[in-house]
Order: structure tokens, then sequence, then C-alpha cells
């Protein structure tokens, strides 16, 4: 679980996020949706501490992440894996490697093993026989796998990621979307996705937090969304002529 | 307004440098990247340190016979001169300039590219301090092969003079050889491979500094890897200034 406590974040006299209070329960796909430039990315990089929130909390399981010390961060990170928007694979190293290196890293374990939890890592998500490629020579969907597997390779209790779907076709972003919600079921983990593709919010979305301008706008369930009256959100949601028409056939 | 940018940049470098310069997570996989640095900053320049030395050592040597020498110097001046030049300043400073070129954009643009395809995050979010882990190998890989490289250099430039007495036959090797000989102070060889020892830092510590502070796309990667090559060769001229004055 994560909680988040009148979070803001500011670049210079720039007001990005405005006190943002919310719970990310474990074992759901919470969702961040909103418009481009209404501050998901920058939500979730002060959650994960990439950047450091101007002021508020950020607890994680009740550990406040926010006044940690170095150390104290370096082994909660440890707990932690993200797929970022544009699946930032190393790209020196082949997809196997890729999947090895938080392993090669940080596990006491031998040699035969890390390989062996790697290999289960690239079966998981469908990649078995990729493994010795590189990440230059797969394409988008494939190396947004590979992020996946490599995030769950230490089997972290936190999965963050932003925007998974963007640049994949919607039959590669459905597959992309049930890996990570069986994932978050089977692993229990806190999963956060930053996203803006309807068809996820729809899908895979157990909880969803609705930012607008830097602020929590609304927060329900993909249930509660077709019948929300908040009007931003309606605005949002059902921009499309599509997304309209199936709101008035469900009502 | 400049003064305090430099100041800044400065401050920023030294941060960098105090997170570099710790104790790397896990030898086994700091081993492995710096054998990979040595192969591709040291051993990968030894072809053009090589070929551009042996050119250097060819040229000296002709100019001197032909332009300088004259009927009241000694026939051995063309190999003494030689033999000074490359020790004393070609194959530690020039060297190191050429490799400035060479190496730091190499490394500025791979760090940068890190930066900014979110590489370096990735590194961060699993716990990981990305500047050891990125940035240490580099450095003490050149640390380790710029002297080497500084052999290579001194070495192919007296092939070069040769090559200019036993093919050109430009002078006698008996002279050159005399030249090469004459009054050797040993000295000079080692203030060649502790000057390049600090160019080394220069090079691979500024230009790793440029590369990890990169904001934005492939444009900045650019400027940042031309900047790593400017200010990298700049460090190198003074400093040579100063340590040459220091080490005679
Ligand atoms: N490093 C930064 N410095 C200054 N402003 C930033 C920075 N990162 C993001 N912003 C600003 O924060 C706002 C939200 O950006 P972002 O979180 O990336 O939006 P999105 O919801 O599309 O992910 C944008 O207006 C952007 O300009
Ligand atoms: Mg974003």
């Amino acid at each position: 679980m994560i909680e988040l406590f009148e979070l803001r974040k500011s670049f210079e006299d720039k007001k990005v996020l405005k006190g943002i209070s919310t719970t990310f329960e474990s074992g759901k796909t919470n969702l961040i949706i909103g418009q481009s430039g209404s501050g998901k990315t920058v939500l979730m990089k002060c959650i994960v501490g990439l950047f450091e929130p101007t002021s508020g909390k950020v607890l994680y399981d009740g550990r406040d992440f926010v006044r940690m010390t170095k150390k104290e961060r370096m082994a909660l990170r440890r707990e932690m894996g993200m797929i970022f928007q544009n699946a930032a694979l190393f790209d020196s190293l082949s997809v196997l490697e890729n999947v090895m290196f938080p392993l090669d890293m940080f596990s006491e374990e031998s040699y035969a093993f890390r390989r062996k939890r790697a290999q289960f890592c690239l079966d998981r998500v469908n990649l078995t026989d990729a493994a010795h490629k590189y990440p230059g020579e797969i394409s988008g969907g494939m190396q947004k796998r590979v992020a996946i597997a490599r995030a769950i390779a230490l089997q972290p209790k936190y999965l963050f990621c932003d925007e998974p779907n963007s640049g994949l076709d919607p039959k590669t972003s459905l597959v992309i979307d049930d890996l990570i919600h069986s994932i978050t079921l089977d692993f229990k983990t806190t999963t956060i996705i930053n996203t803006h593709d309807m068809n996820s919010v729809m899908g895979i979305g157990d909880n969803i937090l609705y930012l607008y301008e830097g602020r929590r706008e609304w927060e329900g369930s993909k249930d509660e969304v077709m019948g929300a009256e908040n009007e931003r959100l309606n605005s949002f949601i059902f921009a499309s002529d599509l997304f309209r028409k199936v709101k008035e056939n469900a009502i | 307004m400049l003064l305090t940018s430099y100041l800044h940049a400065f401050g920023e470098y030294l941060v960098l440098m105090a997170r570099t310069f710790s104790r790397p997570e896990r030898f086994r996989m700091f081993w492995k990247q710096y054998v990979k640095e040595m192969a591709q900053l040291g051993v990968d320049s030894i072809g053009i340190v090589l070929l551009i030395s042996f050119f250097i050592g060819a040229v000296i040597c002709i100019q001197i016979k032909l332009n300088i020498e004259s009927a009241w110097m000694p026939k051995w001046v063309s190999g003494y001169v030689t033999r000074e030049i490359m020790l004393l300043e070609f194959s530690s400073s020039i060297m190191c300039l050429i490799l400035a070129g060479k190496v730091g954009s190499n490394i500025a643009s791979e760090i940068g590219t890190m930066r900014v395809t979110q590489q370096i995050d990735a590194l961060e979010i699993m716990g990981i301090n990305s500047a050891s882990y990125l940035i240490l190998p580099k450095l003490i890989g050149m640390l380790t092969m710029i002297p080497l490289l500084v052999v290579f250099s001194t070495t192919s430039g007296i092939i070069g003079a040769y090559a200019t007495a036993y093919i050109g036959h430009i002078l006698t090797p008996a002279h050159l050889t005399e030249g090469i000989q004459y009054d050797f102070n040993q000295w000079y060889f080692w203030m060649g491979v502790v000057k390049s020892v600090f160019f080394a830092f220069i090079i691979s510590s500024v230009s790793a500094y440029y590369g990890y502070r990169v904001k934005g796309g492939s444009v900045e990667v650019g400027k940042a890897s031309t900047d790593a090559v400017v200010t990298s060769s700049m460090l190198i001229l003074f400093s040579d200034l100063f340590l040459t004055q220091l080490l005679s």
C-alpha cells in the first residue's frame, strides 16, 4: 500500500502538483489518468523519488520515503520495479542480460539460479525465444515486455508503469495490460499505472485517479466511471464519439 | 554571471565525483564493466595512437634533419630532438588532446544517451548508484590504459624516425641511434606518464559530467559531446602548463 499526503511539486515558480492525497492499495491496479501535461509523470517520479516533492508525504506501507536517508531509500528501491515510457532497456545488453541485471546486482544466488529466474520471467511475458536478441532488434511491444520481465525479476512489492501502452497497437496494448494485471494479482504488488488509454481504464481500472491540472479531480473504480457525474472527467473520458455512444447505450 | 555559472558547474562536478567514488555495489559487475571499458576506450585507441605517433615521429626527424640541422650542429641532433619531443610533449599532452576528441565524445554521448532514454533513471530505481556504476569503470579503465598508450606512442614515434633513416635515407641509422641514446634522462619518461594520468582523469571525468547532466534529446546529447571535448581539451592545455613546471 502506498499513501500520499498533500503531495506538492513546483518547478521554480510553476506549480505542477497542487496537493494530492490518496491511497494505492496492494493487489490492485491503480490507474492515474489525465490529459498530457496534467502531471502524471511528475507525480510518479515524486512517488519513486526521481523528483524531490516540494512538500507532502509518501508512505510505503507506513514508511515515509521523503524523509528517508539515502541508504534507506536504496534499500526500499530494491522492492520497486518500474516500467518506463520508452522501456529504457540497457541497449548494450541482450534481452536475457537485461532481465538478469537486477539479479546480478542484488541476488546472492548462483549464476545458474539467476539465469533460471530470468528465464522464468521471460517465459512469464511470453518472450522465451528472444533471450539472445538485443533491444534494438525487437519491436516496441516486445521491448515493453522485456521491461516488465526486468521489473519483476526481484519480485517487487511495488510496480510502477509510466504509459505502458504508448506507441503500441490496440491488440499489443491489451496483452501488456493483461500481463500487468495478472502479475499484480499473482504477486500482490501495489501497482500504479499512468495512462491516457481508455481501453486500459475500462479493462483493468481497479482504482482510477483522475488528475486535472495537478489536482485530484475524481477517484473511483472502472464500474463507477460510467455513471460518474464529474463534468471534467466526462469530457476527458468521453471525448471520443465511440465512448460517448458506449455510455449512451449503457444508460 | 558567467563566473557563477562556472562555479555552479564546478560544484555539480564535485558532487558527481563524490558519488562516483563510492564502493561498487558488487565487484563482479564492476570488474565486468572495467574490462569492457578498457577494451572500448583503451584497446580500441591503440590503432590511432600508433598511426599518428609513427607519422609525427617521422616528420619531426625529417624536419630537424633537413630544415634545422646545420654544419655546426652535431650529427646526433635529429634523433635527440625527436626523442625529447615525443617523450616530453607529444606522447603525453598532444596524444591526450587527440584522445580527448575520440574518447571524450564517446563517453559523453554514451552517458548522455543513457540519460535521455531514461536508462540512468532505470538504474536509480533499482537502487543502484548510477554515477558509480557507469563512471567509475570508465575512469579507472582510462587511468589504467593511458600510461600504456603513452609507451606505445613513444615507441611508435621512434620507429617512425627509424623509418626515415632506413626507408627514406634522410639520415644514417647510426646517427639516429646515437641521438636517441644521447644523454637520456629517465625522469622525462616518467614525467610523460604522470602527466598522462592527470589528463586521463580530466578526459573521463569531465566527459562523464557533461553526459550525465544532459536534459532533453539528441540535440543536447550532441552538444554535450562537443562541450566535453572542448572543455577537456582546454583543461588539458592549462594543466599541462602547470604540470610541466611542477615536474621539471
Ligand atoms: N523537469 C521539469 N522541469 C520543469 N517542468 C517540468 C519538468 N517535468 C515536467 N514539467 C512540467 O510539468 C507538467 C506536467 O508534466 P508531466 O507530468 O510530464 O505530464 P503528463 O501528465 O503528460 O505525464 C508539464 O507542464 C511540464 O512542462
Ligand atoms: Mg507522461
